[in-house]
């Protein structure tokens, strides 16, 4: 690790070696499960995609106000863990969560709009991009301070087991998380509690602008500490759907029967950079490349396909959401900025934000 | 009508807080051992072990589970062990258990007590024995509150549970054994936001809160020895501040000592003396004292009082804005 630190110089993490992604499990294609549920996965992963990309077009278009974090290539994630939980359960996420919102079913409409800064946006326009949150669709919110939302996750999985009913809370957040305290201190809480809980790392390689593992004391961020909290280590991969599926379903299983917590660290890749002032130059030759040629769309197309999905059916989907796509996009744009004094509401429960009640 | 002291009638508060199956406990040593100050001593027997929790020490787990609690749908009520040890928590008070409202567009609340012995008492320096309510106070959708007598603490603990916005509820740590009074045996509430004025005067507003109401009723007591009536004002909530009781006080007497145990330097204090300066200034007969503690760590037991406010100070000051 030393040596490796020297080699590498203060700002040369691309001239590491490079990280590329193991090669498909095909073995995935015999899991037993339903293939509506396989071209729902699909389906989420075209909305997921195609949505990202129009927020990278419209940011290019300097029409996305603040930052933006977006989930190009790690589609799969959300959509297998989003097709193993039930509407009522909870799903808490990152400053990167357009794609754990959308998958939720939150409407693109509200979630381009918000993007925009817009008053019809899924938060007035006031949130952006990084807080995404729908009380409906139990969308707890996306948390933009690395590891927060573990902890608040438990509570909202202990309040889940106060109240007797089996809903589950799922947890996103990146490999960069798991060298905050917060992350450390949710498993303790998660385990000891028995919480119906589940932990998804998406190791996408980097923290921010940094690859995690020139930081982090361990190999793999989260599974290798799993074991230290009594957990068993789940390392999958992240750009298959049906595998993150199945780890997903498994961990769902566990947390509404009692069994508690479950950890899953799913290997993926961010096709871009960390946020859209980010060009991604840190990342060694060939990587984004091999990681390109392991797009987990392409590849679940093909497995679709393999399974004896018409391939007429995939390019209705892809069309039906690329006209979605545009739709939000004009619905976005229609809408107008929120008037300034959206500024002074909701601070307190009276809707305003004077210090009197 | 029954005499308590005022970690007898917080434990009452938190018992009948228990009977809304919503709420529940949650903290460091506060289910077995009652917690530090024994505030919470025998409810994990009476409510069990799912609503009084031991937690670890976690104080970012703690919060975090109470607030997520709190946006599924109970009503927690967290136990910071003491002020200095809040901070580990900062985050998820500062920039999430305050901002959910607005961040969510009011869809989501976060009705959540977080209890928090705080000031000077055992001697035990710095965190144990600090007064950083400004800190708390400067954050937007955080409500901050501090009784100063059991009858208080009782009403505004439930309050507290029933608001519908976070609330950091301050217990000084002097007053816990110390200050006794009747507090009735019925249920009751006292409105957050709501100062109190304690004892009538016309010759100059003492304003104060918390630990520090002590030594403003003794520093009122002597004055009146030397003709002085002062008009005692406790603050009970330092947010939402109650502008208009202060004001309509101080207009009325014209002079004005505000006191706290916390240092001088942007504390609360000087809002309080702001407000009275920016909408009473015309009706001043002297300037705005302020009798604080330092701008300093607090130490360790010995050099206690001479950190904390005396009442000789409080008494100092009163004739110095009488004399102008």
């Amino acid at each position: 690790m030393s040596t490796d630190r020297a080699e590498a110089g203060r700002h040369d993490f691309a001239l590491r070696p490079s990280r590329p992604p193991a090669p498909v499990d095909h073995a995935n294609e015999d899991l037993p499960i339903p293939l509506e549920t396989r071209v729902e996965m699909y389906r989420l992963q075209q909305e997921l995609r195609q949505f990202e990309k129009r927020a990278y077009d419209l940011f290019m278009q300097n029409l996305v106000k603040g930052t933006s974090h977006l989930s190009l290539g790690q589609e799969a994630v959300a959509a297998g863990v989003a097709a193993a939980i039930r509407p009522d359960d909870y799903t808490f996420a990152t400053y990167r969560g357009h794609a754990h919102t959308l998958a939720r079913g939150v409407g693109m409409g509200p979630v381009m709009a918000e993007l925009l800064g817009r008053e019809d946006g899924l938060l007035g326009g006031k949130g952006g991009s990084m807080h995404l949150t729908s009380v409906e669709h139990g969308m707890m919110g996306s948390y933009a301070i690395v590891g927060a939302h573990l902890c608040i996750a438990n509570g909202a999985a202990w309040s889940a087991q106060i109240r007797g009913t089996d809903q589950v809370a799922v947890a996103f957040f990146g490999d960069g998380t798991t060298n905050i305290g917060a992350f450390h201190e949710a498993l303790n809480f998660a385990v000891v509690w028995k919480l119906p809980v589940i932990f998804v790392c998406e190791n996408n390689l980097y923290m921010e602008y940094t690859p995690s593992d020139f930081v982090t004391a361990v190999p793999h961020p989260a599974a290798d500490r799993a074991p230290a909290y009594g957990l068993e280590a789940v390392l999958v991969d992240g750009n298959d759907a049906d595998a993150v599926y199945e780890a997903a379903r498994k961990a769902v299983e566990l947390a509404r029967s009692g069994g508690g917590p479950s950890l899953i660290e799913a290997m993926t890749y961010r096709h871009g950079g960390h946020s859209r002032a980010d060009p991604g130059k840190y990342r060694p030759d060939g990587e984004v490349d091999a990681w390109l040629e392991r797009d987990p769309i392409p590849m679940y197309h093909q497995r679709l396909l393999r399974l004896g999905v018409a391939e007429g059916q995939l390019t209705e989907i892809q069309q039906e959401v690329a006209q979605r796509v545009d739709d939000a996009t004009e619905y976005a744009k229609a809408s107008a900025p929120p008037g300034d004094a959206a500024l002074m509401t909701d601070v307190w429960a009276d809707g305003g934000s004077a210090w009197r009640n | 009508m029954t005499e308590l002291n005022m970690a007898q009638a917080l434990n009452a508060a938190l018992d009948r807080a228990l009977a809304d199956e919503r709420v529940v406990l949650l903290g460091e040593d506060i289910g077995q051992t009652g917690g530090v100050f024994r505030v919470s001593d025998g409810l994990l027997e009476k409510h069990g072990p799912d609503r009084v929790i031991d937690t670890p020490v976690s104080e970012a787990g703690i919060v975090g589970a109470a607030y997520g609690m709190a946006v599924a749908g109970l009503r927690p009520i967290a136990e910071m062990q003491f002020m200095g040890f809040s901070y580990p928590a900062f985050d998820q008070i500062i920039s999430h258990v305050s901002r959910i409202r607005n961040r969510s567009r009011h869809r989501f609340t976060a009705p959540l007590v977080i209890r928090v012995p705080y000031g000077a008492g055992i001697g035990a320096a710095e965190h144990h024995s600090e007064s950083t309510e400004a800190l708390y106070a400067h954050i937007p959708g955080l409500k901050v509150v501090v009784p100063s007598t059991p009858h208080d603490a009782y009403g505004l603990l439930l309050a507290a549970v029933d608001d519908p916005d976070p609330v950091i509820f301050l217990e000084p740590i002097r007053l816990y054994r110390s200050a006794r009074g009747e507090v009735p045996e019925e249920p009751y509430t006292v409105p957050i936001g709501t100062a109190k004025v304690e004892k009538p005067g016309s010759d100059v507003t003492i304003i104060a809160y918390g630990s520090m109401m002590r030594e403003a009723r003794a520093a009122a007591t002597e004055l009146a020895q030397s003709d002085i009536d002062a008009e005692l004002l406790d603050v009970r909530t330092i947010i939402p501040f109650d502008t208009e009781t202060v004001l309509e006080s101080v207009t009325r007497t014209g002079r004005a000592v505000v006191v706290h145990e916390a240092p001088r330097t942007a504390g609360f204090g000087a809002e309080i003396a702001a407000q009275i300066y920016e909408h009473a200034f015309y009706s001043l007969l002297a300037p705005v004292e302020r009798v604080t503690g330092w701008d300093t760590v607090v130490p360790l037991r010995r050099a206690e009082q001479h950190y904390v406010p005396s009442v000789g100070r409080v008494v100092a000051a009163v004739h110095r804005v009488m004399e102008t």
